[in-house]
């Protein structure tokens, strides 16, 4: 029997990245432990992305590293993400389920009930057999959520996952977050919008032009901020 | 065939040897196109989404084969297949076999060619989400070719527009024998050369009507594909 492998913590130390000259991500060091969601926050460009897909693992760091649960070079078995412009599989909605079932191993003989499972959780019932790019941007962005979860994952990754959302299907995609949140998942997301961050956060990191400015319990951020720049940030001013 | 029969009487009363030459031109441009599918779909995946050492090589390579000249192509399996040649023993030449051989050999190319293409495009498209849906390599060839499936067809349609309109390497390796490996093509340059007008011009209608239904057929299936899978 081997022991239950963790993808947790996920640390990051000393990282960075440069992308044509251009350092995107700057010497930021991080620890995502298990338990309540992390927000990242921050303007457009302060690397929200990009330390999302290094936290993911899809892009190396140019310096410094990335551990998952203490060990470097870890597939994505139990990490997943949503994207903030999803693709869409040229399937059916459940098609799109199955077949990120399939990749996560799931046997054939029960891809059919865990789809019907996952599109229930996403509020998508019914739309099965729909084709997934005939379904409105708030229902895509839940058949996404349905996929990233069908490997079970440990941690899940969303990217701005309710930018350019109207307030009913930012409050669909919010509800499905905390019902993940409820099941032991770990949520690191960005957003910039700062409502959201309140409402989800357990955990605030804030970004600005690719380092991290402010980091801590979201009460605390929220209430008594340590810097300048997220004193600002929370009071609403523009930080450029 | 009478020699001073219309082409459209030929049509009208069904006689069996049009009929048969119809049919066998059918069956060869199909099996090639169904085996250049089988061989090109797959390599044209493999090549659009593996790298290694001389990739760009062999993209020039495919590119340049599907300009391959039919006559060629039918000399090199006439070579294959001749009594002397390494495969003389399987005693295909002159057969509806060896004129599929041909055929599959020039019409592989030209898939591997648009397959690689639609899927390196469909590649950048969908690249970061299978990496994150942790997608196995093989799994990536079969979803992408599943997902470019109605672009495919477009691939498989160029294919069959070169098999059905090739004359130079089945005239070479089938022989245009009466009755046996007489197709379409073959018989409007034999019938041609003999003067015999009117069936050349006969035979010449059907074909492209065969050739515009095969494409109009599969539009339509791309169309009602499209509206279903977007």
């Amino acid at each position: 029997m081997r022991a239950p492998v963790t993808d947790l913590p996920i640390v990051l130390e000393d990282v960075s990245f440069v992308a044509g000259g251009v350092t995107i991500v700057e010497r930021i060091s991080l620890v995502l432990a298990a338990g309540s969601p992390t927000v990242l926050i921050g303007p457009n460009g302060a690397g929200k992305t990009t330390l999302l897909r290094l936290i993911m693992g899809l892009v190396p760091p140019t310096h410094g590293r990335v551990t998952w649960g203490g060990r470097e070079d870890v597939a994505p078995t139990h990490r997943a993400m949503v994207f903030q412009r999803p693709t869409m599989l040229r399937r059916s909605a459940g098609g799109n389920i199955r077949h990120a079932l399939a990749a996560a191993g799931v046997p054939r003989a029960k891809r059919k009930a865990r789809a019907g499972e996952l599109c229930a959780l996403v509020g998508l019932d019914g739309l099965s057999d729909r084709p997934a790019r005939k379904l409105s941007g708030g229902e895509q962005h839940r058949l996404a959520l349905a996929r990233a979860l069908a490997k079970e994952p440990q941690v899940l990754l969303l990217d701005e996952p309710t930018a350019s959302l109207d307030p009913a299907a930012t409050k669909a995609i919010e509800d499905v977050i905390r019902a993940v949140v409820a099941r032991g998942i770990k949520v690191v997301m960005s957003t910039h919008d700062l409502h959201e961050a309140k409402r989800l956060a357990g955990e605030i990191v804030l970004l600005h032009r690719g380092r991290v400015i402010e980091s801590g319990p979201a009460d605390a951020f929220f209430c008594a901020p340590r810097s300048e720049d997220a004193r600002r940030f929370i009071t609403g001013e523009l930080l450029v | 065939m009478p020699n001073n029969v219309s082409a459209l009487q030929l049509l009208l009363t069904a006689d069996p040897t049009l009929l048969a030459i119809i049919r066998l031109s059918l069956l060869v441009s199909f099996a090639a196109v169904i085996l250049g599918g089988l061989i090109g779909v797959p390599l044209g995946a493999g090549v659009a989404l593996t790298r290694f050492a001389g990739r760009e090589v062999v993209i020039v390579v495919l590119n340049a084969l599907m300009g391959l000249p039919p006559v060629v192509v039918g000399l090199a399996v006439y070579l294959l297949l001749s009594r002397s040649g390494p495969l003389g023993s399987w005693g295909l030449l002159f057969t509806p076999q060896a004129m599929i051989i041909a055929q599959t050999i020039l019409v592989a190319p030209i898939i591997a060619a648009l397959t690689r293409q639609t899927i390196e495009d469909l590649w950048t498209e969908y690249r970061d989400e299978l990496a994150a849906m942790d997608v196995g390599p093989l799994a990536r060839i079969a979803t992408l070719i599943w997902d470019g499936r109605f672009s495919l067809v477009t691939a498989l349609l160029a294919g069959f527009g070169r098999a059905a309109a090739e004359v130079g390497a089945i005239l070479i390796v089938g022989g245009n024998i009466d009755g046996f490996t007489r197709t379409m093509t073959t018989a409007i340059a034999l019938e041609t050369s003999k003067g015999d007008l009117p069936l050349a011009i006969g035979l010449g209608v059907v074909l492209v009507a065969i050739v515009i239904l095969v494409n109009a057929a599969a539009w339509g299936l791309r169309r009602a594909g499209e509206r279903f899978a977007g």
